[in-house]
């Protein structure tokens, strides 16, 4: 039998591979918002963050509980999923989602 | 660093000078009023055309928070407001959100009478296992062997296993999550408004401070942490074998979702026939 092989030229490939390599490197981030005040120190944030980006700040709010702060050396891996603002049950935290380009 | 805020993007759908609520730090009641937010903001429902009916308890104090038109209405009998207001305007979206006390031991009846004729509405159901807001007593969803201020030295009733119940009376939609899994909860709502007919789902909660307490898991994150590690979801699955037991796994999931011709779809029906004769 004959079986043709097919060649695929250099330029091509390497014109889809960059191509690919630039679309996984867009990246999603979160701003994270904590609405201080209402916060109850429940700790469900801090613990089923995904990331862990989230920890025990040491100041208080006006009820005494102490809020959740953002882990200062993982300030970029919150990847904006949002399920700390899903798992609140006070209102008192909630992400926004932006895009950046990051090579 | 994290940004300090004084709104939050569900506000508009509170009425947020009530908050912060009275719940206990870790309720679970807080996650889904939150996840029923979420719903009803993805699908753009109407607030003029929303009505959430609430019995008494601690669950009860849902309709209070939300700024749609809400009832909280007398022990027991949420089922039956939300009845005459669906049948007085079918062109509402009726929304019972209840505790299990509430819906399952006073008003027991008139939710196996709503299934049964198959009223469309939504009801929740927020299976605590307990009478939380009277100080934790004995409820009929409280499961054989857990410590109660009334039950000492463990429940010896067997509790009520809420899907089968309402599988028996005949909901056209089933479904059980633990207030974990938020992202489904919210998922299972939305599918819950858009059904016609009677849908029911209930929602394990952590209640800390009167059952958590004084069965070994005192924090709210301990129940968390065990509805983490026990709950095992199976759709469509019978509800029979779908029990409740202390310190086993629970089974979540959606468990039934059929199609049957709602009350409102026979009224019409019947006018259509009587006027013809």
């Amino acid at each position: 039998m004959n079986i043709k092989k097919s060649y695929i030229s250099k330029d091509f490939l390497l014109y889809y591979m960059t191509y690919w390599v630039e679309e996984k490197e867009k990246k999603v981030h979160g701003k994270v918002y904590i609405i201080k005040d209402r916060c109850k120190q429940c700790g469900f944030c801090i613990e089923f963050c995904p990331q862990g980006v989230l920890q025990q700040s040491e100041e208080f709010n006006a009820k005494g509980y102490h809020p959740p702060k953002l882990v200062e050396t993982e300030t970029k891996k919150c990847m904006g999923c949002g399920f700390c603002q899903m798992i609140c049950p006070d209102f008192a935290i909630f992400v926004e989602r932006e895009e950046e380009d990051e090579k | 660093m994290e940004i300090n805020a004084t709104q939050h993007p569900m506000d508009k759908y509170l009425r947020a000078d009530r908050i912060p609520h009275i719940w206990c730090p870790g309720c679970g009641l807080g996650i889904v009023l939150n996840a029923f937010l979420h719903a009803i903001e993805e699908l753009k429902i109407d607030l003029d055309k929303l009505a959430v009916v609430s019995g008494i308890g601690c669950t009860g104090r849902i309709a209070g928070y939300i700024n749609t038109d809400s009832y909280h209405t007398t022990h027991g009998r949420a089922i039956p407001f939300a009845t005459g207001l669906k049948l007085a305007n079918p062109e509402m979206k009726v929304v019972v959100i209840s505790g299990d006390g509430d819906l399952f031991a006073i008003g027991g009846n008139h939710f196996i009478h709503a299934a049964r004729r198959n009223i469309d509405i939504t009801v929740i159901g927020v299976n605590n296992y307990n009478y939380g807001m009277t100080g934790g007593q004995l409820g009929p969803t409280t499961p054989l062997g857990a410590r109660t201020t009334t039950t000492p030295y463990g429940n010896i009733e067997h509790p009520f296993n809420l899907c089968h119940v309402a599988h028996a009376a005949g909901a056209v939609y089933v479904a059980r999550w633990t207030v974990l899994h938020a992202v489904r909860l919210k998922n299972s709502i939305k599918e819950a408004l858009n059904k016609k007919g009677f849908s029911f789902i209930e929602v394990i909660a952590a209640c800390p401070t009167t059952f958590g307490r004084r069965n070994k898991m005192p924090d709210a994150l301990d129940e968390m942490r065990f509805y983490r590690e026990h709950s095992v979801i199976k759709h469509g699955i019978d509800p029979a074998e779908a029990n409740i037991e202390m310190g086993k796994e629970i089974v979540v999931g959606k468990f039934v979702d059929i199609e049957k011709p709602t009350f409102n779809d026979a009224v019409e029906e019947l006018k259509r026939k009587v006027k013809k004769k």
